[in-house]
C-alpha cells in the first residue's frame, strides 16, 4: 500500500488568512503621533471624540498649555495665525505662518516667542521644552487664541476639546477654563479613556433600563 | 506541501489515449503565502487600536454678577466635595462651620456613598454638588469627581473654586494625617 501524503490543501487556509489581513487592514486606525505626550484619564462616557473641526486644548504633566486645530481645518487655521499676527503685530513671514498651518502643528509657547518657535524645523521641534501657553489670570493668552479661534470657527460647529495629562495640577486647568469663560464658551469635551461603570450605582441602573443619558 | 487542484476543469478526466504535451504542473505552494499572511494579520492585530478615545461634556456656568441670573442654592442641601493633595478628598455638608467642626475627610472610594446618602436623604430640587479642587488637585481628580457625578446621576453640580479657608483646613488635615 502506498503511503499516503501529509500535504495539505492549504488554498483555503490562505483564503481566510487573507480575508483576516484585509479585515484587520481595513479597521486600522493609525494613532497619530501625538506632538505632546499625555495619559488622559478614565471616564465612563460613552461617547466618542468628535473628529470634524477640532480644536485641542492639551495639558502636558507639567501643566504646561498648548495649542493645536484638527488637520482637516487648514483654511482656519491660516485665519487664526493671521489674525494673531496682525493683532499681537508679530510681523510673522508667509513661511512663518505655513509652519502653523502644516498639519501635526501646535503651539505651545507665549506670543513673544512665537516667531522664533515657528523657524523651529521638525528636528529641532522634537527636543525643543516649549514654555506653554501661559493661562495666569493676569495674562491670559490662551484666551487670545481662543478668540481667534471662535472667530475662524464662526458658523461651523466648533468641537473644543481639552486633552489633560492625569497629573496636570488643577491651577492650569482652571486656566483654561478661565479662558474659555472669557469667550463666552461654555461648552467643551474632555478627552477621556473608556471606562466600566461600577456596579450598584444609579448610572449603572440607568443603563441596563436602557433610560437616556443626557 | 501545499497543492492547488488544477484538474477540476468540468469533473472528466481525458481518456486512456488521449495525449498531449507535457503539461507544467500548475500547482504552486501556498506555504510561504499563508506565512506571510499570518505575519501581517498579527502585525495588524497589535497595532490597531481598539479602545476609542471617548468625550466627556461639561458645561460651565456663566460668571455673572447679577443677582436674578445667579442660580441660588439652599445651603441645606449642598454638599462641597474639595480635592486636595494625594488624591486627598474633603467634604462637608450645608454650610462650613466656622470652627470647621463638619469638615470631613474622605477618599475616591467612600465618597461615593457619601454622595448616594446625601442624595437620598435631600430633597432633589435642592440637591446640589459643589466641587473645589484646590491647588493641589491633579486633573485626573478633577475629572473622576466630575465622573462621579454622572455615575450617581447627580443633576446639578458645580465646579466652584476654593476658598481660602478651606485650603487651610485642607492643609491642617493633610499635615496631621501626614499626607505628603
Amino acid at each position: 500500500m502506498p503511503r499516503k501524503s501529509t500535504a495539505v490543501d492549504m488554498t483555503a487556509m490562505c483564503d481566510v488568512a487573507f480575508l483576516l489581513l484585509s479585515f484587520f487592514i481595513l479597521t486600522t486606525k493609525f494613532k497619530s503621533p501625538d506632538a505632546v505626550e499625555v495619559v488622559t484619564p478614565n471616564s465612563v462616557s460613552t461617547k466618542p471624540v468628535e473628529a470634524k473641526n477640532v480644536v485641542q486644548v492639551i495639558m502636558d504633566k507639567e501643566g504646561k498649555v498648548f495649542f493645536s486645530v484638527g488637520d482637516e481645518s487648514v483654511d482656519e487655521k491660516a485665519q487664526i495665525i493671521d489674525m494673531i499676527n496682525e493683532g499681537k503685530s508679530l510681523n510673522l513671514t508667509e513661511q512663518e505662518k505655513a509652519a502653523f498651518t502644516k498639519s501635526g502643528s501646535y503651539v505651545g509657547v507665549p506670543f513673544a516667542m512665537l516667531k522664533s518657535f515657528l523657524q523651529l524645523s521638525p528636528d529641532q521641534l522634537k527636543n525643543y521644552k516649549a514654555p506653554g501657553i501661559p493661562t495666569d489670570t493676569a495674562n491670559n493668552e490662551l484666551s487670545v487664541w481662543m478668540n481667534a479661534a471662535t472667530r475662524a470657527f464662526s458658523g461651523a460647529k466648533m468641537a473644543l476639546m481639552v486633552k489633560g495629562d492625569n497629573n496636570a495640577k488643577y491651577p492650569s486647568f482652571k486656566g483654561v477654563i478661565d479662558a474659555f469663560k472669557k469667550n463666552e464658551i461654555f461648552k467643551f469635551s474632555m478627552v477621556t479613556n473608556p471606562e466600566g461603570v461600577p456596579e450598584g450605582t444609579a448610572l449603572s441602573q440607568k443603563r441596563a433600563t436602557g433610560a437616556k443619558e443626557e | 506541501m501545499a497543492e492547488m487542484d488544477t484538474s477540476s476543469g468540468g469533473g472528466h478526466k481525458k481518456g486512456p489515449g488521449v495525449k498531449k504535451g507535457k503539461k507544467l504542473s500548475t500547482r504552486v505552494d501556498l506555504t510561504p503565502m499563508v506565512d506571510l499572511g499570518f505575519l501581517l494579520i498579527t502585525f495588524f492585530i497589535f497595532t490597531t487600536t481598539m479602545s476609542q478615545p471617548t468625550a466627556m461634556k461639561l458645561f460651565l456656568p456663566k460668571d455673572t454678577e447679577k443677582p436674578e441670573e445667579q442660580n441660588k442654592i439652599k445651603a441645606s442641601g449642598a454638599l462641597s466635595i474639595m480635592l486636595g493633595r494625594g488624591n486627598g478628598v474633603y467634604y462637608y455638608e450645608g454650610e462650613l462651620a466656622p470652627d470647621g467642626s463638619n469638615f470631613k475627610s474622605s477618599n475616591f472610594k467612600d465618597i461615593r456613598q457619601v454622595i448616594i446618602n446625601k442624595k437620598k436623604s435631600t430633597n432633589p430640587q435642592d440637591f446640589v454638588v459643589v466641587i473645589k479642587p484646590g491647588p493641589e488637585a491633579t486633573y485626573k481628580n478633577t475629572v473622576d469627581m466630575l465622573d462621579e457625578m454622572t455615575i450617581n446621576d447627580v443633576k446639578r453640580y458645580a465646579m466652584v473654586d476654593i476658598f481660602q479657608t478651606e485650603i487651610d483646613l485642607m492643609r491642617a488635615t493633610e499635615q496631621s494625617g501626614g499626607v505628603k
